[in-house]
């Protein structure tokens, strides 16, 4: 590889072409402030607008400043990061920046989890002149279901813009507006609502300020908890016990199942269940579902849509219901576990500990945005009582548990409360990418062979590469699988199907990298993808370890079927655990 | 065929067009008919004159008689007298400012006498909208040349040769342009004509789209064979219709003609053109930004490099050339590079059009060889100050440039020049001040200009001129400080020192240039909170003079706000409080009464 | 209009076109070539100087000469009209009269051409012509 020979403060490197001053500069341990860039490459993203120019250095023989992050190096050249001019000239854009920003980090969602407020501390900013005649920019606060921006907020580092446009390939944000003016909004400046965003929340994961945060129900949850009409129950998703930690300080990769759930019974939930039950749950449905269309495909029948789709994803759903709106019959008809769990709830569950159906809230932990929204969805509530009351994202939970004056390190493991918190290690892997395919093709294999299986981990399903295909051999059959995370890979997979070039017989989608474990509700992992592998680490280790790993095998799931639902794909199943999709492309404006 | 003795030349400019030109031209033709001298006489619509001062213009050929302010009425007598007999019409002719004679040909207007018309060649001479005339006069015969008998290196050698250089503000080397994307190997190339002009004031580009469009298709095509590009792609703004509509005529002839198409010349050349329209904002007028505009994507820079030679148009090596730097393209092959490079300066060769406006007598569109003085042009072809008034500064270069004072009126004009004196070329626009203007007022001014044109992609820009603007607003209301001057000028070259595009490196050269040629114009606002030229209103107190006040109560009556008291024979007193200097007491008064402090 | 394939053809339809623009490229630069003024006031009409100013113009278009063929008003010679002031490059401007089609034939070929003064000539009581017609 050609390799170029450049100075920087005084040090010398030695880097590929085309290297960049900041990364050039990182081989030195030289860290240059950056604040709009963002480096995500096993997204294959690297996000450098040059926008913020707080990277701004000094190249010798340059006329003006140059922004580090996206400037490519050249052989001979000599930078310096820290010059007086670079220096005032950093601190002065920073002051700019900040005169154009609210001042009430006090109550700010982001406060102390600030990329900008870090800078300003980082950059001593003590005062900002002339801010008494300083017009700031303003903008309406935009509600929605999931997410509430507030462009006051923005500092148009159009990170937000990357993820939904160029990884997610939804297009719900863009900058609108000129000059002084100028915002991050949906194409009209139309509400979020009303746009073709899916609720995916990666927008707020990469969000450095306060500008795009989630709806927020903590409150709701405490009113709840402490009325003693109600009783509370709590439904916790699998990648959220492999991401909660970080917030108290442990490393990433750290499972705290037991911790979390003697946290949430100190919370007081009445009981403390688990999303993965209802994963399993979900395995049986779907699998059947799948096993049904196979097996009449095998046979010759020319009808049948294949590949199926699963549907545990809301992100997905909500894309696929407004982008591929011709396509809505392929997709599994299982609800999500987060559904599957809510319906069981307050029928089954509801009818076992007597309490009314309007008396028990269900509320849900969830690495997820998307899922807030998912649960208010009409076919999800009888008589305009949702299945699932509310859902609250991983941080919103370690917040909470913080308000509580709990830390999360001193916590007892306790275990999940029974029927609803048992499950399998098939429904851990729910949480990680490839993870519900694999969980269900360990349960479609033995029904379809009736075979045991020697050995449950499909390692060919696994990995963070975009898009990934596996075949497995089903005892002489051979069974293709195709894997997407990220809405933009799923698109790829889903054009190849429209075409009629697939030829995989199942997909898996996620809309988040990396699968739940990288949702845009968890622990902001600021650009360090690393610590969404050591997430999705943890989350096979659980699996490893839990005794029964083949959700068919679920002890509860076998008693629910036998006391309430008959079989998969039974009438009172298809009832409580099938959804249908529809056409929800929203207020799309033809243009002329 | 018997010829037309006479060619009566009207302007179809957009300008003269505002004030009826074409029913002038209606009238004219009527009239023509009347007197059965249909075959003797001609009226064609012509591009722009230039001399907008005083359009519309109707120049009558061969003896280039110069009718300025003509009105559809007029046409009768210039028939009847003129055309029929031979008499001017003296009462239309232009009257020189200085020695307010009349001036009957246009050759002997000290507007025209400067000029050298290269890229302005064909306007106001021929019918845009024929192809016929641009080919009598060497249209297109520069493409043939280039693409029968030229090697594309051999025509990009003649461009380098000349030192041409690009005549939409960087002036980056068009010849070595044309070079970086001709080696640049890839299948598809594009070649991109830059019309979105967007200077305040500035108009040359669109003037010669609606004079003389084909000269442009014409270098574009020759750009086209240089670069390996087959595909050309004009971004005008859609404010533009008349340019638009000229276009699409001179497209769709240069198309019957076989200068664009398949095997231009009976070569294996295929080159076509087709239109993109821009909203008008002034950063897409930055080449990264217009590509991504073209593209359908929001239109805003990137940082360069990749150059638009190696990363262009849908990411393909892309040529980017202003309109009137393609018109000077066809002269040049046809003449020769050192007959080009004979005209101008050591490092600017050619000429150069300026859009002349502000405080100055004639006001327009002139072409001037490099290395002209300003004071050639201002006091010469410009005519001087309006109203005898004295000259102060001129704004050369647009929002971007800087305001030049006297001791530089005799710097000959160039790109380098102008940098050297803390301003710079731009597209050409060039404002003149007089005594009267506020040269704080004047940079907020611009200022304003670049708050509304900045795209908002780059903290400094979108944040850093607001704040600079509101520095500006806080000193002209009176309110500023001693602190505020130094605070300008660090914002401002924070601002040039990091912004991301040429807009915002160069937005706060209008007040860091003021500072440095007027300072003691801020001074006297912040310390005195006077505006010594008279026009920032907040500073401004209006008083009555006792002894002339005679207490007529008219000043009193005219007052919108009821600021003036007083009995009626008594003298009167404006509530300095109340007033909101709206002047209507000072021109209502008879006595002199009322004075501006 | 077919497509033009060579640069020749291009040249072909240039000469064919040249004449719609050549008086606007004349009057360019009359200085360099033969100017002719041609009274044109009512009565020179009336006694053909219409006819005249045609002829002159055509001819000197067809026999190559480079001439710029404007009109003025009444020289004040209207005894002998019509009347025509020649200027050669370079030379003071001389007045005929009488200048019919024959006339005007030989004021080309002759003085023109080749410099010789022909009959007809007004004797020169005037400076400019320009100020005759104020």
């Amino acid at each position: 590889m050609e390799t170029v020979k450049i100075t920087i403060d005084n040090k010398i490197v030695e880097v590929p072409k085309g290297t960049t001053i900041y990364k050039a500069a990182r081989q030195l341990d030289i860290d240059i402030p950056v604040l709009c860039y963002m480096d995500l490459p096993d997204l294959k993203i690297e996000h450098k607008p040059g926008g913020c120019r707080i990277c701004s250095v000094e190249v010798e023989g340059r006329r003006n400043l140059a922004p580090s992050c996206s400037t490519e190096v050249f052989e001979g050249m000599v930078v310096t990061t820290h010059t007086m001019r670079v220096l005032n000239a950093r601190k002065t854009v920073m002051e700019l920046i900040l005169s154009d920003h609210p001042k009430d980090c006090l109550v700010c969602a982001k406060s102390g989890n600030c990329d900008l407020q870090d800078m300003a501390i980082k950059l001593g900013i003590r005062e900002i002149p002339n801010q008494d005649i300083a017009e700031m920019s303003t903008y309406r606060k935009d509600f929605s279901p999931s997410i509430i921006r507030d462009m006051d907020k923005c500092i148009m580092c159009r990170r937000c813009e990357t993820m939904c446009n160029e990884f997610q390939t939804v297009g719900a944000l863009s900058a609108v507006n000129r000059g002084f003016y100028s915002v991050v909004a949906p194409a009209f400046e139309m509400d979020l609502e009303d746009s073709p965003c899916t609720y995916c929340g990666q927008c707020v994961a990469v969000c450095p300020t306060g500008a795009l945060t989630e709806v927020d129900h903590t409150n709701k949850l405490i009113e709840d908890l402490s009325n003693p009409e109600k009783t509370v129950i709590v439904q916790t998703a699998p990648a959220v016990r492999a991401a909660l930690g970080e917030e108290f300080g442990m490393a990433p990769g750290t499972s705290v199942t037991g911790k979390m759930v003697s946290a949430l019974r100190q919370l007081g939930f009445n009981y403390v269940f688990d999303t993965d039950f209802a994963a399993d749950l979900t395995i049986m449905e779907e699998g059947t579902e799948f096993l049904d269309r196979i097996s009449r495909h095998l046979k010759g029948d020319k009808d049948v849509k294949l590949p199926i789709l699963t549907s545990c994803c809301p992100g997905w759903v909500n894309f696929f219901e407004q982008q591929f709106t011709d396509m809505l019959d392929i997709p599994s008809t299982a609800r999500s576990p987060q559904q599957m769990f809510g319906a069981i709830a307050k029928t089954y569950f509801a009818d076992k500990i007597e309490v009314k159906r309007e008396n028990l809230v269900v509320v849900s932990i969830m690495p997820c945005l998307a899922k807030k929204y998912e649960c208010q969805r009409d076919e999800f509530a009888v008589d305009g009582n949702p299945d699932v009351d509310y859902s609250i994202s991983t941080r919103e939970l370690a917040n909470l548990i913080k308000r509580a004056n709990m830390d999360l390190n001193n916590m007892q493991e306790e275990d999940f409360d029974k029927p609803l918190g048992e499950s399998t290690g098939a429904g851990v892997i729910f949480g990680a990418t490839g993870g519900v395919i694999e969980a269900a093709t360990r349960t479609a294999y033995e029904i379809f062979t009736k075979k045991s299986l020697d050995k449950v981990d499909f390692k060919q399903l696994r990995g963070m590469e975009g898009i990934r295909q596996a075949e497995v051999d089903f005892d002489g059959t051979t069974i293709k699988i195709g894997i997407a995370h990220g809405l933009g890979n799923a698109r790829k997979l889903l054009e190849d199907v429209r075409a009629g070039k697939s030829e995989f017989h199942a997909i898996e989608i996620m809309a988040c990298p990396g699968g739940c474990v990288g949702g845009g509700g968890q622990p902001l992992h600021h650009g360090n993808l690393e610590i969404i592998k050591k997430r999705t680490e943890a989350i096979y280790r659980e699996d490893a370890n839990k005794p029964i790993r083949k959700s068919h095998e679920n002890p509860y799931i076998i008693k629910l079927y036998e006391e309430f639902l008959g079989k998969p794909m039974s009438e009172k199943a298809h009832h409580l655990l099938h959804t249908h999709y529809s056409d929800k492309r929203k207020k799309i404006i033809y243009m002329k | 065929m018997s010829e037309y003795k006479i060619h009566a030349l009207v302007c179809g400019g957009t300008g003269c067009r505002a004030s009826e030109s074409d029913k002038v031209i209606e009238n004219l033709q009527t009239e023509i008919q009347k007197q059965g001298l249909s075959d003797f006489a001609q009226v064609i619509k012509t591009g722009c004159f230039g001399f907008c001062e005083k359009g519309p213009i109707v120049k009558l050929i061969p003896d280039n008689t110069f009718y300025t302010q003509v009105k559809p009425g007029d046409a009768r007598e210039i028939v009847e007298e003129h055309i029929v007999k031979g008499r001017k019409v003296e009462r239309l002719l232009y009257t020189a400012p200085d020695s307010d004679e009349k001036v009957s040909d246009s050759k002997s207007m000290n507007f025209y006498k400067k000029q050298i018309r290269i890229a302005l060649r064909n306007c106001g001479i021929i019918n845009p909208e024929d192809i016929g005339e641009y080919i009598a006069r060497d249209g297109y015969e520069a493409l043939g040349k280039v693409i029968t008998s030229m090697t594309p290196e051999g025509a990009i050698k003649l461009i380098k040769d000349s030192g041409l250089r690009g005549r939409g503000g960087g002036g980056f080397p068009t010849g070595l342009k044309w070079e970086l994307t001709r080696k640049v190997e890839s299948d598809v190339k594009y070649v991109v004509c830059n019309a979105d002009e967007g200077d305040p004031g500035a108009f040359m580009d669109r003037s010669i789209l609606e004079g003389d469009p084909h000269t442009v298709l014409e270098a574009m095509a020759i750009n086209g064979y240089c670069t390996g590009a087959s595909h050309g792609l004009i971004y005008i703004r859609a404010e533009y219709p008349l340019a638009i509509e000229r276009l699409k005529i001179a497209i769709k002839q240069a198309r019957e003609f076989g200068f664009l198409g398949d095997n231009i010349f009976g070569t294996d050349f295929c080159f076509d053109v087709e239109m993109r329209y821009g909203a008008g904002a002034f950063v897409c007028g930055e080449e990264t930004a217009l590509i991504h505009s073209m593209e359908g994507n929001r239109g805003e820079p990137t940082l360069k490099p990749p150059f638009p030679s190696v990363e262009g148009y849908l990411k393909k090596p892309t040529n980017v050339n202003n309109v009137e730097t393609y018109a000077n393209i066809p002269v040049i092959i046809n003449k020769g590079a050192e007959w080009f490079a004979a005209i101008g300066t050591e490092k600017s060769k050619g000429t150069k059009v300026f859009a002349l406006a502000g405080k100055v007598n004639n006001v327009g569109l002139i072409e001037v060889p490099m290395g002209i003085t300003l004071r050639e042009v201002i006091f010469e072809i410009g005519g001087g100050i309006k109203e005898g008034k004295k000259f102060k500064a001129v704004q050369t270069g647009g929002p971007s440039g800087g305001c030049l004072v006297e001791k530089d009126l005799d710097t000959p004009i160039d790109y380098d020049n102008l940098i050297a004196a803390g301003s710079m070329m731009g597209s050409g626009g060039m404002i003149i001040m007089d005594e009267d203007d506020c040269m704080v007022d004047v940079a907020k001014y611009f200022l304003d200009f670049t708050v509304e044109e900045s795209c908002g992609k780059c903290a400094p820009c979108r944040i850093g001129n607001k704040r600079l603007y509101e520095l500006l607003d806080k000193i002209t209301k009176g309110n500023g400080e001693q602190a505020d001057i130094d605070r300008l000028i660090n914002l401002g070259n924070v601002i040039k020192d990091t912004s991301l595009c040429g807009l915002g490196q160069s937005s706060p050269n209008p007040v860091l240039s003021t500072i440095r040629n007027f300072g003691h114009e801020y001074e006297a606002h912040i310390f005195d909170k006077k505006c010594p030229s008279g026009v920032c209103k907040a500073l401004m107190i209006y008083e009555i003079v006792e002894e002339n006040c005679v207490g007529c109560t008219a000043c009193a009556r005219a007052c919108p706000v009821g600021a003036i008291t007083g009995e009626r024979k008594e003298v009167h007193k404006i509530d300095p409080t109340l007033c909101i200097k709206c002047g209507a007491c000072e021109d209502r008064c008879k006595f002199n009464a009322v004075i501006v402090k | 209009m077919g497509k033009v394939k060579t640069l020749d053809d291009l040249r072909k339809l240039k000469d064919e076109l040249k004449s719609k623009t050549s008086l606007r490229d004349k009057s360019e630069h009359p200085e360099s070539m033969v100017q002719i003024k041609v009274a044109m006031a009512t009565c020179c009409i009336a006694s053909g100087s219409r006819e005249t100013i045609n002829y002159l113009a055509d001819e000197l278009e067809k026999r190559n000469i480079e001439a710029v063929v404007t009109q003025t008003g009444c020289m004040g010679y209207c005894y002998a009209e019509p009347t025509i002031e020649v200027t050669l490059p370079g030379k003071e401007p001389i007045i005929f009269g009488y200048v019919d089609e024959k006339k005007a034939d030989e004021i080309i070929e002759k003085y023109i051409r080749n410099g010789e003064l022909v009959e007809g000539i007004i004797p020169m009581n005037y400076k400019n012509i320009e100020d005759t017609t104020k």
